[in-house]
């Protein structure tokens, strides 16, 4: 785990989602809406092609909070906002910041970025120790 | 036209989801958590683990259905077409473990309007087979153009 302190980052999850990985996100979580995995549809519905899962961009969330904390027991709860929209073969960025660190808890600012555009904001996850 | 939000607090039935090692490390992989508590039975088990532990947002996976029900409610009338999910909240309680029976029980926490656009948000409760809150979840969906 990484050694956590008020004012500083965790470390930055970074992870490039391939083409094909919309797919495999829909098999595994059962959301099989076709703006993920029909580029077709997704076109003909306005959007730049398929896009990815929101939820699995905030699963690069949590993973950036249980990674920083050693392990999934610790991440108590995680709350984010999804603006605009992940798209696959380009690298997601998640940081973040602790915010507060006190009496064996943790309140952790943090963000998943692509191409510079926050596509989860305003997040915030508390971790226990 | 106004939202119609005289369903708040209308409470739907039960949905319960069986939880397996195989599905586990599915959405282990899909997700890219490498932590081998995920993956590996015996590793879960050094840890003090009965089984393979789910990673915390698989709560998607055994929450999710419990909240169709309530985004197609003819009596909530919300625009399926014009909807985007806008926000989510995950509070998790004891972690959920492959062999694990969940039950989510799924209910309508408000409904608003705000500049033209409908605000539906959902809670959905999941306790496991000893009754212990494992998950709590938030689902806030945006319908724009109400």
């Amino acid at each position: 785990m990484a050694e956590l302190h008020a004012g500083e980052q965790i470390p930055e999850v970074r992870v490039t989602p391939d083409k094909f990985l919309t797919v495999r996100y829909a098999g595994a979580s059962g959301d099989f809406n076709p703006i993920h995995i029909d580029e077709e549809f997704a076109r003909a519905v306005g959007l730049p092609g398929r896009i990815l899962h929101g939820l699995w961009t905030m699963a690069q969330v949590a993973r950036a909070q249980t990674e920083a904390a050693g392990g999934p027991e610790h991440l108590k709860r995680l709350s984010v906002q999804f603006r605009g929209m992940g798209v696959p073969e380009q690298e997601v960025i998640v940081s973040g910041t602790v915010r507060e660190l006190a009496g064996g808890r943790a309140l952790i600012d943090t963000v998943a970025e692509q191409d510079g555009k926050q596509i989860i904001r305003n997040a915030e996850a508390e971790l226990e120790f | 036209m106004p939202v119609n939000t005289k369903a708040i607090g209308k409470t739907y039935e039960p949905v319960v989801y069986a939880v397996g090692r195989e599905k586990i490390k599915e959405y282990t992989r899909a997700v890219g958590e490498t932590n081998p508590v995920h993956l590996d039975v015996g590793a879960a088990r050094d840890a003090g683990y009965a089984d393979v532990v789910a990673p915390p947002m698989f709560a998607v996976v055994y929450s999710a259905p419990s909240v169709g029900p309530p985004i197609f409610d003819p009596e909530i009338e919300l625009n399926f077409a014009m909807m985007v999910h806008g926000g989510q909240e995950f509070v998790w309680g004891p972690l959920v473990v492959a062999g694990d029976e969940i039950t989510t029980t799924a209910s309508v926490k408000d409904i608003s309007e705000q500049d033209g656009r409908g605000y539906y948000v959902f809670e959905s409760i999941s306790t496991n087979q000893r009754g212990e809150q494992v998950c709590r979840g938030t689902w806030t969906n945006i319908v724009r153009g109400v």
